[in-house]
């Protein structure tokens, strides 16, 4: 009996904008020129958010957050190919996909300043709120896909956002298997950044290559240059499409690079060295979408420093407003246990507040 | 003896008991080369190396079911979930098989090892990450849960429950860790598990707590003895399971008066354990007041923008011994 091959595969990887700004123009997606703007602008306005957090939490005025500096190009580049009736799933450090969607800066930062109401859109369907625990909202989005197709909506698909470190949890496992059976029209993205806080790629998983294990489960893997947002948003275009094609989910694994601390309570230098962060410094996707668009023509010094300008007085608006919204009623927990009344539950909110106004009294 | 806060007294237990013992494999996320996010597991990965300080990939299920099959082939595994909020995903794996493997074995098999991590509120943390949720741990047969108050008992209790040979559930009030120091020796100490601890003595009224919410418990008895003379007897459970029971008894038998604080939400937590602990025995007869819990709300943790309101403080402990003590 001879042995013979039973499978076999390969991984397909994309780049279509180099680091200097050069397109390949046999791969380059169909973008008219206020669509790279709005993509170049969901970028810069992530960018200056993150700094400006980092501002906040520093003084005290917000709390601990993830930075997703570096990542703008893997967060963004997807966000541009969703459509509205499309789902987005985020994990926590897609701070440009959540501004390109809609979601207003104040809500992103009342939920690292510590109050539920930053989980709330209002008037923005479709937008799950953060996913803390790794991994877990993999599973929402093949059950959503499955909901979906289920009551036969040809036209939507679900974004699902995580990182490299969730690959490692059950839930990434369970449900991409879930969603591939399923032939749900889910599109996963993992933002391979090569850290899970202080854990490398190499410990995390020995498989050479997030994308391959697509393969297991019986879907596309892609693996793309996630700091090339062309590349991001091609790849995840196509993805989407053959997801409401209802040929099922893909894989796509952004290789990117997390330039700051993993949350602002790390200390990166005690884990990894200046030079590989120098490294991915010098192919930061901000600029390289810059150097695109100013040799088309484009953009200019005066244009890019107008948008800066542009999305600073924003942002100032938006923490205004964050900080003139943060005398939530204090009882609020209370109120959203469960759909139904409650007796034990109203009892204790009553109690809590009598011993509020005790405590007030006593000064 | 040098001052330590409760994150260094875990760490000295860790360190000298590796020392003492190469069995013992310290594993989970982030314990290595970054010695821990709350630093717990520092000097470590220097002393023992990657073999017996095990990076592990980010999967808590793995994390536990492996120390499971390492406990089993003659290791001693101390595992650490990095946060509360994230034990759950273990869950299937201490209850279904850390916690009865000795019995559905009938002994030929056992799972001595540690899970430790940190938990409650208090530290302005991020959602998921302040969870106090110890009543579900101590309910699964098998387990052993112990809650430290202090850096000393931390230390004390750490090294018992690596030497125990059964799976202990260790759980760090993360308010604590850094909170305040105190007088922890060198030279080994050992504090038995199952044990209670009467930290101050008096006649009046008992009071019962564990974890962080012992420092509100210690203030609020001081301030009652300040302000109007009385005598809180203040027991410190350090082990949710085994419970004491005999030390709580032998409390109110003496003031025939309860009250337990905890952090947990109000409902089927320890507290309610505490209190049948005592109506269910003879001591009963001696209660002159109705025992009282003071709790935290049956409510989804709170983001900390609320939080701080909705821990269970010394006022509100001091108010609850007014009250027993008015009946
Ligand atoms: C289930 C679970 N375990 C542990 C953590 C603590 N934690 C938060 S983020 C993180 C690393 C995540 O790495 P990755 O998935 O690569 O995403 P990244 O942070 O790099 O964006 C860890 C261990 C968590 N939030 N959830």
């Amino acid at each position: 009996m001879p042995r013979t091959e039973f499978a076999s595969f390969s991984i397909p990887h994309l780049r279509i904008l180099d680091e200097r700004g050069g397109l390949d123009e046999a791969l380059a997606p169909d973008l008219s020129p206020p669509e790279l703007e709005r993509l170049y602008r969901g970028m810069v306005w992530a960018r200056e958010a993150d700094q400006r957090m980092l501002r906040l939490q520093r003084q005290g005025r917000m709390g601990t957050f993830s930075p997703s500096t570096g990542q703008e190009a893997a967060a963004c580049g997807p966000a541009l190919a969703l459509g509205e009736r499309d789902w987005l799933v985020p994990a926590f450090r897609e701070l440009g996909a959540l501004l390109m969607r809609g979601v207003p800066l104040h809500r992103v930062l009342l939920f690292w300043g510590g109050f539920e109401e930053g989980n709330v859109y209002p008037g923005l369907d479709r937008t799950l709120p953060n996913a803390v625990i790794v991994g877990s909202q993999i599973p929402h989005a093949a059950g959503i896909g499955y909901a979906l197709r289920l009551r036969g909506e040809k036209d939507a698909a679900v974004l699902c956002f995580f990182g490299d470190g969730a690959t490692s949890e059950g839930d990434f496992h369970e449900g991409l298997n879930f969603a591939a059976v399923w032939k749900a029209p889910v599109v996963f993205v993992c933002q391979n950044n090569q850290w899970a806080i202080s854990t490398p790629l190499a410990k995390q998983t020995a498989a050479a290559s997030v994308a391959q294990k697509a393969v297991a489960y019986g879907m596309p893997g892609v693996r793309v240059d996630g700091n090339d947002p062309l590349a991001m948003y091609e790849a995840t275009r196509a993805a989407l499409a053959r997801a409401r094609a209802g040929e099922g989910p893909t894989l796509i694994e952004a290789a990117t690079y997390r330039l700051m601390m993993h949350t602002t309570a790390d200390d990166p230098t005690k884990y990894r060295g200046d030079e590989e962060v120098k490294a991915w410094e010098g192919r930061d996707p901000l600029v390289r979408l810059r150097l695109y668009l100013e040799r088309r023509g484009h953009w200019d010094e005066a244009r890019e420093t107008a948008l800066r300008e542009e999305v600073k007085a924003l942002i100032d608006a938006e923490v205004r407003r964050y900080e003139s919204m943060k005398e939530f009623p204090i009882a609020a927990p209370f109120d959203n246990v469960y759909g139904t009344p409650h007796p034990n539950i109203a009892e204790q909110k009553e109690e809590f507040l009598r011993a509020l106004e005790e405590d007030g009294r006593r000064g | 003896m040098a001052k330590m806060t409760m994150v260094q007294a875990i760490n000295l237990a860790l360190t000298q008991e590796m020392a003492k013992d190469e069995r013992v494999v310290v594993l989970g996320e982030d314990v290595g080369v970054n010695e821990g996010v709350f630093r717990v597991t520092a000097g470590l990965h220097k002393a023992y190396g990657d073999a017996r300080v095990v990076d592990t990939p980010l999967a808590e299920s793995a994390i536990l079911g492996t120390a499971v099959g390492m406990a089993l082939a003659g290791l001693r595994p101390v595992a650490e979930m990095q946060f509360d909020g994230f034990s759950y995903l273990m869950w299937g794996q201490l209850e279904g098989h850390a916690s009865r493997f000795r019995a559905r074995t009938q002994g030929r098999w056992t799972c001595p090892l540690v899970v430790r991590f940190p938990y409650g509120g208090g530290v302005r943390a991020l959602e998921h990450h302040s969870e106090s949720r110890e009543a579900m741990y101590a309910q699964i047969p098998g387990l052993k849960v112990v809650v430290p108050s202090g850096p000393r008992n931390a230390r004390a209790l750490l090294v018992a429950a690596i030497r125990d040979p059964d799976a202990v559930v260790f759980m760090e009030p993360k308010r604590s860790y850094r909170a305040f120091r105190e007088e922890v020796p060198e030279e080994e100490e050992v504090l038995e598990l199952g044990k209670a601890n009467v930290e101050r003595e008096g006649s009046d009224v008992t009071l019962v707590s564990w974890g962080a919410t012992m420092r509100a418990a210690r203030q609020a008895a001081q301030e009652l003895a300040d302000a109007r003379g009385v005598s809180v007897e203040l027991v410190d459970l350090l082990s949710l399971a085994p419970l004491d029971k005999e030390t709580i008894r032998a409390s109110v038998r003496k003031t025939g008066r309860l009250v337990v604080a905890q952090e947990e939400p109000r409902s089927y937590g320890v507290a309610s354990e505490v209190i049948a602990a005592v109506t269910d025995d003879d001591a009963f007869w001696r209660l002159v007041a109705p025992p009282r819990r003071v709790a935290g709300s049956d409510v989804v943790t709170p983001y900390f923008g609320r939080e701080e309101k909705y821990l269970p403080d010394a006022p509100r402990i001091a108010r609850a011994l007014e009250e027993v003590l008015a009946c």
